[in-house]
């Protein structure tokens, strides 16, 4: 069986995100870049299914520009066989994303689309969703733990109220949730294979989809500043504060 | 019905042998301290500023290491130079003795009293003044955090050249005056040289502002410190490399000095001992990789161009892999991976405190033979304390070491005499230093004619002199008596 992971290029989590002087967005020159979590997480399940003699081929999938190549050699690093550079510079609505995601897959056909539940940049939680829409496929999203038997999936998610466990037939569409596994440390030997395993690259046009977005990011800003909290040296001065705030 | 009340101290520690008054030491003549000395410090400073509440107290009269007791009964905390200096003129008129404290974190009994000294504390001066952008040149205040200032730094795009495991505690005074080492010496080289001016306060009283050339050994006290401070570098990365013997992390040293150069920005290396009591006495940590190996070596590059960085490590990794200098390792990718790897070398000093006794040595000594010291450590004790466990890591990059030895409270005395004078004396003999980074304090006092002549002790204590005529500030450390 194969498996199409996707992988996504993000400002480190470490990182203190600051806004641009003009507000169009997020300062990302010269900031540090690395594999978004989630897409860490698919990538280490999509290992441990190939490791289970489950998956015979792991793609890896990135969209974005030349930088991209790096997050795909790091998936290589931790274990997929192969990678696939969608090449584009602008930032994509997950729509764009999905669809992109649908032509590649109607090229390689996978068994199973891993994918991680959100970025951490946008987090919007919405590319596995609408991927499995397109393909008409059925998803698991949310995965804590994932069981596949011949073509019958079996997946644990996180839900508000605890866990669900839902079965369904491959080909599916599954996003990755936190506590699904702890993604391994690439090991030496395995990065330098990575150097020479096979990167195709291909564009949205080339794809034929229409990436153009419905969406305009009129503004970003920064959360207002927390105010600093104040001591109050009895309940007298207490209440006449809150009187003074009009909180009571 | 009586209500049960706990009284909770703030912390207990009697499993560990507190050493008090080190080594019989007797108490000088210096003044006692009196009501009229309490009141005259809070018309001075400001009642909130005057700490003799025992619970208070607790923190300051115990070292880090919980390895010394002192017994002062008064904490100033100063907000200006001015302050100090009215404490200090006040001091030593009296002839009260004084010890300047900053972060606490010590490791070596320097920075808490041994008798019932003044404890001078630096932590309301925190203020990180200014910064220039252009000349990266940065004034602050003495008990400014490392960790502030870090951060201060990082929103304006530059770094403290300076870097270690207590960055959330330590404050810049203490750096100063204690030269401290660390994490990052490889590349910023020693403190010393980053410090342009120091602004400090003498035992009398006196301020002396930006004086370059005082010497910075506790016998004045820097108030406000300028430092040339670098530029922020974005690309930062992070490989851990396995080694079977000690021939394999000396050939990835020089390989790494070579191959990656000027990017080189820390250069450690820890034993499997360590990294096995680091997941075994810290929750939370567990093995990076499956394989277990000797040695491992952490190698950290900084640098303006991510994709020139990246070319070169690949390059000196491919190169270790096919010389054979390495059996495994990982690179950390994203921030978190990076945390965690530093967190098996960082976390050491916090796992070797859950043990029940730990001897810590800071030594500098020949790279090649770095490791020969722990193995015979190792050997002389494996047969009659079997119990005991022996530690090496340290700055593999600037040839210091720190060898730890722990073992059970039974055993304490045992060990001790196996191990002391015995370190120090092979340490003394590769002509090493025997605190490379630490400094003497209390506990090396004996200790510091293995690494420098009597001659110069007897300058030192004539220096000490010129700028401290009572004596009054930090007795008791470093120098002894004659």
């Amino acid at each position: 069986m194969r498996a199409l992971v996707g992988v996504k290029r993000v400002i480190d989590y470490a990182v203190k995100v600051r806004v641009k002087g003009d507000g169009s967005g997020v300062e990302t020159a010269g900031v540090k870049m690395s594999m978004n979590p989630f897409c860490e997480i698919a990538v280490e399940e999509a290992v441990r299914l190939k490791e289970k003699g489950i998956l015979k081929e792991i793609i890896a999938v990135s969209i974005g520009p030349a930088q991209a190549q790096e997050t795909i050699r790091t998936a290589l690093a931790m274990g997929a066989d192969r990678g696939m550079h969608v090449k584009h510079d602008d930032i994509l609505q997950p729509l764009a994303v999905a669809k992109l995601l649908k032509a590649v897959a109607e090229k390689e056909k996978p068994d199973m689309i891993l994918l991680g539940k959100q970025a951490i940049d946008d987090d919007c939680n919405q590319t596995g969703q609408m991927l499995a829409s397109l393909m008409g496929w059925p998803q698991a999203t949310f995965a804590s733990k994932v069981d596949v038997e011949g073509s019958n999936l079996t997946v644990v998610r996180e839900i508000d109220g605890g866990l669900e466990t839902i079965g369904m037939k491959l080909p599916a569409v599954i996003t990755t949730d936190l506590r699904l596994n702890e993604p391994r440390y690439a090991t030496l030997p395995n990065i330098m294979k990575a150097k020479k395993k096979k990167i195709d690259a291909t564009d949205p046009a080339e794809l034929g989809v229409d990436v153009s977005s419905k969406l305009q990011t009129v503004k970003v800003v920064e959360p207002p500043t927390r105010q600093a909290g104040g001591v109050v040296g009895s309940v007298q001065e207490l209440m006449a504060k809150l009187k003074e705030k009009s909180l009571i | 019905m009586m209500a049960r009340r706990e009284i909770f101290r703030g912390f207990t520690n009697m499993l560990r042998g507190v050493r008090m008054h080190s080594g019989g030491i007797a108490r000088k003549q210096f003044a006692k301290i009196e009501e009229s000395d309490i009141s005259t410090f809070r018309k001075l400073l400001g009642e909130k500023s005057v700490i003799t509440n025992d619970d208070s107290l607790e923190f300051h009269n115990n070292d880090w290491m919980k390895q010394y007791r002192g017994n002062s009964k008064v904490v100033l905390k100063p907000k200006s130079t001015e302050e100090v200096s009215s404490i200090l003129k006040h001091c030593n008129a009296r002839k009260l003795a004084v010890v300047p404290q900053g972060g606490n974190t010590g490791l070596v009994g320097g920075s808490v009293p041994v008798f019932d000294e003044v404890v001078l504390s630096l932590s309301s001066m925190n203020k990180v003044l200014s910064l220039d952008e252009y000349s990266g040149v940065v004034e602050c205040e003495a008990g400014c955090i490392l960790q502030n200032l870090e951060e201060h730094l990082a929103k304006h795009g530059f770094v403290v050249p300076l870097d270690l495991g207590s960055r959330g505690s330590c404050q810049l005074g203490g750096n100063v005056s204690t030269n401290a080492g660390g994490l990052r010496l490889i590349r910023f080289g020693s403190l010393r040289a980053s410090v342009l001016g120091i602004e400090a306060v003498m035992a009398d009283g006196t301020v002396l502002d930006s004086l370059k050339t005082l010497r910075k050994d506790n016998t004045g006290y820097d108030i406000k410190q300028l430092f040339i401070v670098p530029r922020k570098l974005e690309s930062v990365h992070l490989a851990m490399l396995g080694c079977n013997n000690f021939q394999q992390v000396l050939e990835a040293v020089a390989a790494a000095k070579f191959k990656l150069a000027e990017i080189v920005s820390a250069i450690e290396f820890f034993d499997q001992q360590c990294s096995d009591l680091v997941v075994r006495n810290l929750p939370g940590m567990s093995h990076v990789l499956e394989t277990s190996s000797p040695f491992w070596v952490l190698v950290e590059t900084t640098g303006s161009e991510d994709s020139h960085d990246s070319d070169k490590l690949y390059n000196f990794l491919n190169y270790c892999m096919e010389k054979q200098v390495v059996e495994g390792g990982t690179v950390a990718e994203g921030g978190t991976q990076m945390r965690k790897l530093w967190g098996m070398r960082e976390n050491i000093p916090m796992a070797l405190l859950k043990e029940e006794e730990v001897f810590k040595y800071d030594l500098s000594v020949p790279t090649s033979e770095m490791y020969n010291l722990v193995e015979i450590v190792r050997e002389r004790l494996k047969e009659r304390y079997p119990q005991a466990g022996v530690f090496g890591y340290g700055h593999l990059g600037d040839g210091n070491l720190h060898l730890n030895v722990t073992c059970p409270t039974a055993d304490k005395e045992a060990v001790e005499s196996i191990l002391e004078p015995f370190v120090y004396e092979w340490t003394a003999e590769k002509r090493g230093s025997i605190s490379a980074e630490h400094g003497i304090g209390q506990m090396k006092i004996s200790k510091l004619y293995l690494s420098k002549p009597p001659e110069l002790i007897a300058l030192m204590r004539q220096i000490k002199g010129v700028f401290d005529p009572n004596g009054i500030l930090n007795p008791y450390k470093v120098l002894l008596d004659e």
